[in-house]
């Protein structure tokens, strides 16, 4: 029975090690306020932002800037606690963009701007997202 | 006007379908200790419930067959121009057509258990019928009180949209449909969900094995059965994963064939478990031993597909994952499943669990059974290590539910994250499958240990050393890696050796441990040494927008203009379109008709039509030429989809042994955005001399009077002239043909006419009959170009042998333990 508990002992400490790891490596979803505070700190890991697009009084989407060549653009994206910031991304604009009603994204500041290395949408179900669509047939 | 009937008669199915396999797992219960007329009724109760998953899924094709866009699945996944292998595909991009993929499988398999083994037939067909009930269930669509249980794949339109034009006209049907995501336009988007979704489905087979046999009784008899059943599953999700991978590294331009999206890690981690079950059911069958641990990890592997399903179906990876399906409202149920399942197992085994004798027996270091348990330890731990980071999301909902606020976000480290660990993880399985294999064919000792290594040991030390030498490895968790898999690789390969030559039956094991270490050295090279070659060496800026690593690991192209790219020179020759008559065909020759797919081909004054594959792809023509001359050509893609807003670029690949050139486009001037083109310029040339345009050599040979411009006839009082001039372009020359028009001898007009490839345009500014000349007026525009990376993958074949080789393996050991089981049943011993 000897080796039983030395081998249980083993991969409970395994799984201990895994969940540590784990737990070290996730990154953690802040405001942008706590995101300038970090970067001014030199905390240089990509952080995740939570928020939405800025919306005009009448609802539409404002202050998407696209580059030219259409390869990069700028947005602004307020955050939980209603902070406004402007947004940096290198690629292209991503589909259904503007139909987001939450915006993750995950980078870092580099000073006045945020740079998003990945932006991740969270579209209304189907079922919204289509009523727009089919109302414009 | 709306077909009714169809969309009922497919919901009357479901709904049959239901029923029946609720049916069945009642008969099946009570027949479940060999009351023949229980479990024959439960058979054709059964038996029913395949052919209404089959009426199901043949009225949805029949649905998209024909169009009825009034059909919500119908229009948000498919269009008229959809060709029948793609109206096909188009069944897994919904989340219903998924789950009935999964139950057209599950019902298959379920008449083939049936058929095969009478005895175990009902204890294992409860389980597979309650599976049934449960998918089944998912694409129901009845509310009860208030409570909606699944989705239908039958709804009309106008039940799911609350569109306006529904209140107007509620008979109102789209003319065409969303079409199909260009992503799962793709042959291996035909192929890799239904194999990914019969691996998903064999999951079930040794999950329903185990507790019917717990179930019965027969806590230890269930083995041999599902082992085969337990080999063909991870055969087939094996395949499907790589299938996955293969598509993603052909299609997306992420440039590799893993990422360790959740989508793609709620599939891996089963897998894991589940070879970490054959092996512990392995080592029971030859000593005994391990029964337990059979049990638990062949019931963890079906419970982690459905974990799999409920994080990707549920919604709730909707701030980790771009991939996951939108929430249709089912998470509820979907939780409630996997809960039920899980509880189900848990009380079943522990049920059982005084039983079932504990091993008393010392486990030695020298014995076949402490190596197996150390390397099922390994895949476990595998598992568990991507499980861990990939639940994170989970942990914030259970963390939400009970009043706190976790705010833990995935990693945004994804090597650090995953592949490192699993890395490390790897050395200890390529140790492991190398050293076991000895201890399971042969009684070991040390002395015995060391006589048999030391070979191999040697060899592979030597092998790497050569590898690490020209291969230029420094990083010290590569090098472990290198050395172990090629030790792995070595070690199998002599036990091979010294088995084919008592039975090749039994060569399954390191032939498939043999393709995992390969798997292991082709990953190793083409992700950790894959290359940019398509590096910037001019110090030009192309883009001064985007980040420095944009402008350094790309190409600029402008067409027809050579650039050197290692020992390659490239050059780009424009757009063309893939014909079904003579392949690829350069788009400026090519004019649309009313009909997407026909174009019209003008070529030395001939028009012929011809067929596009698809009207949405276009390819760069790439030319890559060395000192010896034209070597090959790629044709990087691009599609575009208007109605979803979609561009999407995917690779071409040039496949060699050693490495392949992956090259794929990373913007081009779109087709929408508009030209800038240059103020006009005036040039007087003399009929048969030669002049300038944008740098170019043209002639212009003589005027021709014409009798109809663009097909339509002069008037009598008109008078008409083109102008032929002769481009001498780098590669070919181009005709241009500008006309010059007067109308009621008084009014002038100009048809210009524009070469696309040398970026001008031509037009007659004035005709001068007395000095034989001719004004012209030219504009010139930037020249078409394109911006492109091309990264070298070395040694990215051995991924694909080792593959294969694992396939192989795996399809040897099923037949072995196929032909064990297929004998004892016909014996009469099977329980």
């Amino acid at each position: 029975m000897k080796t039983k508990y030395i081998v249980s002992i083993i991969v409970i400490a395994v799984a201990v090690v895994i969940i540590m790891l784990m737990a070290g490596d996730a990154s953690s979803y802040v405001t942008f306020k706590e995101a300038k505070e970090l970067s001014t700190k030199g905390f240089k890991k990509s952080i995740h932002v939570v928020g939405q697009l800025t919306r005009s009084q009448q609802g539409e989407i404002v202050g998407i800037e696209e580059s030219p060549d259409k390869l990069s653009f700028k947005f602004q994206m307020v955050d939980e606690n209603g902070f406004i910031q402007q947004v940096f991304h290198a690629n292209p604009i991503p589909t259904d963009f503007a139909k987001s009603e939450q915006v993750v994204i995950i980078g870092s500041y580099s000073e006045e701007n945020f740079i998003a290395e990945k932006i991740l949408l969270k579209c209304p179900s189907k079922y919204q997202e289509e009523t727009e669509l089919s109302a414009g047939i | 006007m709306i077909h009714y009937f169809e969309g009922q008669l497919g919901h009357i199915f479901v709904i049959l379908s239901f029923v029946s396999s609720l049916l069945a797992s009642y008969a099946f219960f009570k027949g479940r200790n060999q009351e023949e007329s229980w479990s024959s009724f439960g058979s054709k109760v059964f038996f029913v419930h395949a052919i209404s998953v089959i009426g199901i899924v043949g009225t949805l094709f029949y649905l998209i067959n024909n169009h009825y866009f009034e059909y919500h699945y119908v229009y948000s996944h498919t269009s008229r121009l959809l060709p029948v292998h793609y109206q096909i595909s188009s069944f897994w991009e919904g989340q219903e057509g998924s789950f009935l993929l999964w139950m057209f499988w599950n019902a298959v398999l379920g008449i083939i258990l049936i058929k095969t083994n009478k005895f175990w037939k009902a204890p294992v067909m409860l389980f597979m019928s309650l599976t049934q009930m449960f998918l089944a269930s998912m694409i129901l669509g009845v509310v009860i009180f208030n409570i909606k249980i699944g989705s239908s794949p039958f709804l009309l339109l106008r039940e799911v949209l609350d569109a306006p034009i529904f209140k107007t006209d509620p008979n109102f049907i789209p003319q065409d449909g969303n079409g199909l995501n260009p992503l799962l336009q793709n042959y291996w988007m035909v192929i890799h969900p239904p194999t990914l979704f019969l691996g998903f489905a064999t999951t079930a087979i040794p999950f329903a094995y185990c507790l019917g046999g717990l179930l019965i009784g027969k806590n230890k008899e269930w083995i041999r059965p599902a082992l085969p059943w337990a080999q063909f599953s991870a055969l087939v999700l094996g395949v499907g994963i790589l299938m996955g991978a293969y598509w993603a590294y052909e299609t997306l331009n992420f440039g590799g064939y893993w990422n360790w999206d959740p989508v793609e890690n709620a599939i891996y981690v089963p897998w894991l478990i589940l070879i970490a079950a054959i092996h512990v059911m392995i080592a029971y069958k030859k000593s005994g031993s391990a029964l337990k641990l059979s049990m638990i990890l062949s019931v963890a592997t079906f419970i982690l597909v459905l974990y799999a399903t409920f994080l990707t179906r549920s919604g709730i990876l909707g701030n980790s994952s771009v991939h996951s399906f939108t929430d249709l409202g089912l998470s509820g149920q979907l939780l409630l499943y996997l809960l039920a399942f899980l509880v189900l197992s848990v009380v079943l085994i522990s049920w059982r669990w005084k039983e079932i004798p504990a091993t008393q027996k010392e486990v030695s270091t020298y014995s076949r059974e402490f190596w197996i348990f150390m390397g099922a330890a390994i895949l476990c731990f595998m598992g568990f290590q991507v499980l861990a980071g990939t639940s994170i999301p989970v942990y914030n909902s259970i963390a939400d539910a009970l009043g706190f606020n976790l705010n833990m976000a995935p990693s945004t480290d994804i090597y650090k994250a995953y592949s490192l660990p699993q890395l490390v993880l790897s050395i200890f399985l390529a140790i492991l499958s190398g050293t076991g294999q000895f201890f399971w064919w042969k009684k070991m000792d040390k002395k015995k240990l060391k006589d048999e290594l030391t070979f191999p040991f040697m060899i592979s030390l030597g092998i790497s050393a050569l590898i690490i030498v020209f291969g230029k490895i420094t990083e010290p968790a590569y090098l472990i890696l290198l050395i172990t898999s090629i030790y792995s690789i070595v070690a199998n390969a002599k036990i091979l050796v010294s088995i084919t030559k008592s039975n090749f039956k039994l060569a399954g094991g390191s032939i498939a441990h043999i393709g995992i270490a390969m798997m292991l050295v082709g990953i190793l090279f083409s992700s950790g040494y894959s290359k940019i070659l398509s590096t910037n060496y001019t110090s030009m800026i192309w883009i001064k927008d985007q980040p420095t690593e944009f402008n350094q690991n790309n190409l600029l192209l402008f067409i027809n203009e050579p650039r050197q790219m290692g020992e390659y020179s490239m050059v780009y020759k424009g757009i063309r379109k893939l014909t079904k008559e003579v392949g690829m065909v350069d788009q400026n020759v090519l004019e649309n008709t009313f009909d997407p797919l026909k174009v019209v081909r003008t070529l030395n004054g001939q028009e012929d039509t011809l067929t596009l594959w698809s009207a949405e792809n276009s390819y760069f023509e790439v030319e890559y030429y060395t000192e010896k001359g034209k070597q090959f050509t790629l044709y990087p893609r691009v599609q575009i989809n208007e109605t979803m807003n979609m561009t999407v670029y995917s690779p071409d690949i040039k496949r060699t042994i050693g490495a392949d050139m992956y090259t794929h486009v990373r913007t081009f001037p779109q087709p929408t955005s508009e030209e800038d083109w240059s103020e006009p310029q005036e040039i007087k040339v003399a009929v048969g001399s030669n002049f300038f345009i944008n740098d170019y050599v043209a002639t212009l040979e003589r005027l021709e009077p014409i009798s109809q411009v663009n097909g339509n006839p002069l008037g009598e009082n008109d008078v008409a002239v083109k102008a032929i001039i002769n481009v001498q372009g780098e590669y070919q020359n181009y005709l241009s043909e500008p006309i010059f028009i007067i109308k009621d001898r008084e009014f002038v007009g100009r048809v210009d006419d524009h070469v696309n490839d040398l970026a001008f345009q031509i037009s007659i500014q004035n005709i001068l009959p007395q000095e034989n000349a001719v004004i012209f007026n030219t504009r010139t525009t930037q020249k078409d170009w394109i911006i492109l990376q091309a990264v070298e993958k070395p040694w990215i074949n051995l991924l694909w042998i080792g593959t294969f080789l694992l396939v192989l393996g795996l399809g040897i050991a099923i037949n072995r333990r196929y032909s064990e089981f297929i004998k004892m049943r016909d014996k009469g011993v099977e329980a």
